[in-house]
């Protein structure tokens, strides 16, 4: 577990709604949930395998300050985005991005749940898109196919193939991609400051320590 | 021609619900002048038709009986109906407003005899059950409708029909002459008593409404369990008119919500409870409901009626918004959702399913033509700028009959106050 979530514990003890509020994007609108169970009963990911809480149960986690509980939670990261929440909330919570929003924080702590695929597939887009400005999605699609190990990775690419090279026919998919770094955009300096930049923002924003 | 005989210390009274029966009967009672005017044949409102109303359980017929015998009774109260106010100009303690007449093609010397609906053979859609069955073109809006006068449909002037009615009637009451009038007519203090609707139920689309015949709504509800309704009082379900035994009730269905309508309406927590009542009196143990609701909204001295109605082992509770409705190959509703007790999921089969629709005030989206403020659902308030025009009943606010009534008679003391300062400059 990282510093900030000692930094935070320590910051929030015992009021895990305002952490939630201060530091999650979208956190503060928790508090607007009224527990009517529209958003659960229309989440098609409800009661699949790993997911545990819909998002009424998580909201009321938050508020009941089980901390652990939803910090280490799969609910998150089960999250199709679907927006059938989202559009049925009766009081217009946000609830796709709130989810989203507090995934992003258990994962800023350190706290995500270990071999999450969905996890394992942000990190990878965002590492692959910040560095040149853009996704390069032979790596990216590599790297996916490749995190349970090199066998694994061959069966799943045989597996797509077809759908691979429907893609590059299409002119969706630039095989060349697989060798040097892929196209980039005009100012990978510039992005990068950029991002420097929103993150020092956020910092302030949260009261934390730039990363 | 109608006459109408008013002043500026007249009071317009518009809506002849409960509640602008109230505030012209106050008026009128302290001795006032009162023009009462209502768009429908009838009067009486949406209290006329409920089968029977909490907390007491009587037919609301019987309150409006008394309201109407003191209204007979008073010589100081012109009803207009079939009538609207088209226009208003002018201002505290000398309004003129223009209203318009529709022809009812029957006068006064009707006895409600009902030979001209006997000899019509056109059909229209009976308004008065919300449509959900056909009556005669030539019609009594309902049993106890005052004016006890038929009406003709105006779809069947100058078709053979209605010369048929006119040979039918032994007492020179038809008279398809009757045209569009517009009167003009003064008044000192107006009261606005417009009421409410159903909130359209097909807007919340997960319910699918209108698509599905065995989701209905409470108010329909209501014409199915009274004896004068569209299946003499059975409960029977639209598809199929098998008896609807196991019924589903979902609360703040539109109401409480930033989609459809912000506020709570207030009384469709109490009309669910009530109408459980209807499930038991035709079905003993057999019938069975479940509400669904957020949070049960009985306040004050409703909780009584709440508590018994939760010792009934006849009835459940879920706690829950249901999220959606499906259909199953037999046309029976299935609610799908998430008990809050516990975040069990449900899918449960029943033979229908009440949709507790919300109150929306009357007046959203129609132009009073006047200067009148309304809050963020469309009912009016209370405006200092505008002195002489009062909102009162369901127009206000999402009420029920008891508290339209309070509402009424509040309305009728401010409009009492304006007209008495009229008379005092005039004297
Ligand atoms: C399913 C259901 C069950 C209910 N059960 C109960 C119950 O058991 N007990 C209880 O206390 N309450 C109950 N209510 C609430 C009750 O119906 C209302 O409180 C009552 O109808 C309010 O009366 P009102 O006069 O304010 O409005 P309304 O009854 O709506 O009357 C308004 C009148 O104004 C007329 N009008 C509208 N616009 C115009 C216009 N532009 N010009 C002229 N006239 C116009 C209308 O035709 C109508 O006659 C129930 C409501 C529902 C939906
Ligand atoms: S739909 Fe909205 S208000 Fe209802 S439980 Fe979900 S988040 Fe809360
Ligand atoms: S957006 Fe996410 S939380 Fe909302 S219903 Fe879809 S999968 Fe469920
Ligand atoms: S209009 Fe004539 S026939 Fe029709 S109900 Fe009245 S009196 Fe009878
Ligand atoms: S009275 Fe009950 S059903 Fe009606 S809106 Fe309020 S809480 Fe919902």
């Amino acid at each position: 577990m990282s510093d900030l979530n000692q930094q935070m514990a320590v910051r929030y003890k015992n009021n895990f709604l305002k952490e939630i509020e201060e530091q999650a994007e979208m956190g503060n609108w928790v508090k607007m949930c009224m527990q009517c169970g529209v958003c659960s009963g229309s989440c098609p990911t409800n009661f699949h395998p790993g997911w545990e809480h819909p998002p009424q149960e998580i909201f009321m986690m938050i508020r009941a300050g089980k901390r652990d509980e939803v910090l280490n939670s799969q609910s998150m990261w089960m999250c199709t985005s679907c927006y059938n929440c989202y559009v049925r909330c009766p009081r217009k919570l946000p609830i796709t991005h709130i989810m989203h929003g507090i995934a992003e924080y258990a994962y800023r702590l350190g706290r995500a749940p270990k071999m999450q695929p969905t996890l394992h597939l942000s990190k990878a887009f965002w590492n692959n898109c910040t560095k040149n400005g853009r996704v390069n999605e032979v790596k990216l699609t590599q790297s996916l196919y490749f995190k349970d190990g090199l066998m694994a990775g061959i069966k799943m690419g045989l597996a797509m193939k077809d759908v691979a090279l429907g893609l590059v026919k299409a002119k969706r998919l630039n095989i060349m991609e697989a060798l040097g770094g892929g196209h980039k955009c005009k100012d990978v300096n510039g992005i990068h400051k950029m991002l420097a930049k929103a993150r020092e923002l956020e910092a302030k924003r949260k009261g934390r320590q730039p990363a | 021609m109608t006459s109408v005989v008013a002043t500026n210390q007249t009071i317009l009274v518009v809506g002849g619900g409960i509640s602008g029966m109230t505030a012209a009967l106050e008026a009128a009672e302290t001795g006032k002048q009162v023009v009462l005017v209502e768009k429908n044949p009838y009067l009486g409102g949406r209290t006329a038709q409920l089968y029977r109303y909490f907390p007491k359980m009587c037919h609301p017929t019987c309150g409006l009986e008394i309201n109407l015998r003191r209204l007979k009774a008073n010589p100081r109260i012109q009803v207009l109906t079939l009538a609207e106010v088209t226009g208003i100009s002018g201002s505290k303690g000398d309004y003129t407003v223009n209203v318009k007449i529709a022809p009812r093609f029957v006068n006064e010397n009707c006895t409600a005899c009902g030979e001209c609906a006997k000899a019509v053979t056109a059909e229209i859609d009976d308004a008065f059950n919300y449509n959900l069955g056909k009556i005669k073109a030539a019609y009594l809006p309902h049993a106890m409708a005052y004016p006890q006068r038929y009406v003709l449909d105006p779809s069947i002037i100058g078709t053979a029909d209605a010369e048929k009615a006119r040979a039918a009637c032994k007492y020179n009451a038809i008279d398809l002459n009757q045209k569009e009038e517009q009167v003009s007519l003064k008044a000192g203090a107006i009261v606005w008593a417009t009421g409410w609707q159903p909130y359209d139920a097909e807007k919340i689309t997960p319910y699918r409404y209108g698509e599905f015949p065995n989701v209905i709504t409470n108010v329909e509800f209501e014409r199915l369990a009274d004896p004068h309704g569209p299946t003499g009082g059975k409960i029977l379900r639209p598809s199929d008119g098998k008896e609807a035994k196991n019924i589903a009730f979902i609360q703040c269905a539109g109401s409480r919500d930033e989609n459809h309508l912000r506020h709570c309406s207030r009384f469709c927590c109490m009309g669910s409870l009530k109408q459980t009542h209807y499930v038991q009196e035709k079905y003993g143990d057999e019938g069975k409901s479940t509400i669904y609701y957020i949070d049960i909204r009985a306040i004050d001295r409703f909780e009584d009626f709440y508590a018994k109605v939760k010792a009934n082992p006849n009835v459940s509770f879920v706690k829950s918004k249901v999220a959606r409705i499906s259909q199953d190959k037999d046309g029976n509703p299935v609610c799908w959702g998430v008990n809050t007790e516990g975040y069990k999921r449900y899918s449960n089969t029943h033979d229908l399913v009440v949709l507790a629709v919300g109150m929306e005030p009357a007046v959203k989206g129609v132009d009073i033509p006047a200067e009148v403020m309304s809050d963020s659902s469309g009912f009016i308030m209370a405006d200092p700028k505008n002195a002489g025009i009062f909102g009162a009943g369901c127009a206000t606010n999402a009420l029920d009959v008891n508290r339209a009534v309070q509402s009424a008679t509040a309305a009728a003391l401010r409009a009492i106050q304006v007209v008495n300062k009229v008379a005092r400059a005039e004297a």
